[in-house]
């Protein structure tokens, strides 16, 4: 970093723009609408359970926004000894 | 039947009570008949802001369970007489409001008075609901800050959904009043400009408050800062506000910082 880049920096209120009319674009249009990843995880969960025993602890459910495209990550551990179909552990 | 206007933001510490008891102050002041109403049931502050702490005897709460009658409770300010404060109860919780009682209490304020200041509490909860409830119009509190920006879009959200002007598909008359402003800060690009939050929020300005000492020393002498010292820019501000509030086409004119000689030298720009 050169000392020209110190006097050229410029303030954070431009990101802090940016960063609020994102978000406020994101939450307006789902405003009326319950929280997405949380019907998801739900969903998911039930899916699951329907054949394999698993923890609410062992599902993540992670969205990250972008502006054109977001990333939907979910992600399920299943512990070895409860992987059996339920119909063999009862 | 006078107007109803609620002081909201969503964000707490924005400066809601402080503007509530100045905006309130400056219209009465002009000999309009205002009552200011606490809606922060369990955490009130108004009475404090208005120096009246010591001399409240009734709340918001014994007139709604009927343990008092509204002029009962009703506090005549000191110094402007046509100003009246209903405090919120310190003791109860906020479920003690009811949107029936409330709703009595609001019709019989705007059938006496020319102006009903519902000073919300924070947050989005019940508090805050029913003090926006029966308004007419709203004052959005807002700092120019990311928090204070997204709660206040929150609220303009609320307002638009859950009034009773609303849900009669009415528009309620929505305005954005900045406070906190520091024209220093906004001018080397580090604080959202007055243009950055009108924009994202794409509501009307009412005004912008510049920081300043004045407000804290008003709040710490007990008296709003229109009335403890109107000649200050803050006060000045508040009483333009005021103004446009009660329909005066009166320009807004930003905070200005001048730029030092090293600034222009060095060619930073104003946000």
């Amino acid at each position: 970093m050169n000392l020209l880049d110190l006097f050229k920096r410029r303030g954070s209120a431009p990101v802090a723009r940016e960063r609020l009319q994102v978000l406020l674009a994101y939450e307006r249009r789902n405003r009326s609408q319950p929280d997405l990843v949380s019907v998801l995880r739900e969903e998911i969960m039930a899916v699951i359970a329907r054949h394999v025993q698993i923890d609410q602890d062992y599902l993540q459910v992670s969205m990250d926004r972008g502006e054109t495209m977001s990333t939907l990550e979910i992600d399920i551990q299943i512990p070895n000894k409860s992987a059996r179909p339920l119909a063999m552990s009862a | 039947m006078g107007k109803v206007v609620v002081v909201t933001s969503g964000k707490g510490g924005v400066g809601k009570t402080t503007s509530t008891a100045a905006l309130g102050a400056a219209v009465a002041r002009t000999g309009k008949r205002v009552a200011l109403v606490d809606f922060d049931v369990g955490l009130r502050n108004l009475d404090l802001i208005m120096g009246a702490e010591r001399r409240v005897v009734f709340d918001l709460v014994n007139v709604i369970q009927g343990t008092a009658k509204l002029s009962q409770a009703l506090i005549r300010d000191k110094r402007v007489e046509t100003l009246f404060l209903l405090p919120a109860s310190q003791t109860r919780d906020k479920d003690a409001l009811t949107e029936e009682g409330v709703g009595e209490v609001i019709e019989k304020l705007s059938s006496v008075f020319d102006y009903v200041f519902c000073d919300s509490p924070a947050g989005i909860e019940r508090g805050a609901q029913l003090a926006m409830r029966f308004a007419d119009e709203a004052v959005i509190v807002t700092n120019p800050e990311v928090s204070s920006v997204r709660d206040s879009d929150r609220i303009i959200g609320l307002l638009d959904a859950r009034t009773v002007k609303a849900e009669r598909g009415e528009q309620i008359a929505k305005h954005v009043l900045v406070t906190r402003y520091d024209a220093a800060r906004a001018a080397r690009g580090e604080m959202l400009s007055i243009d950055d939050v009108l924009e994202i929020l794409s509501t009307p300005l009412l005004g912008i408050i510049p920081e300043s000492q004045d407000v804290l020393r008003a709040s710490n002498l007990g008296s709003p800062v229109t009335l403890s010292d109107p000649t200050n820019s803050a006060a000045r501000a508040y009483i333009d506000a005021a103004k446009r509030l009660e329909g005066e086409e009166l320009p807004v004119v930003v905070p200005f910082e001048r730029k030092g000689f090293l600034d222009r030298l060095l060619g930073r720009r104003a946000a």
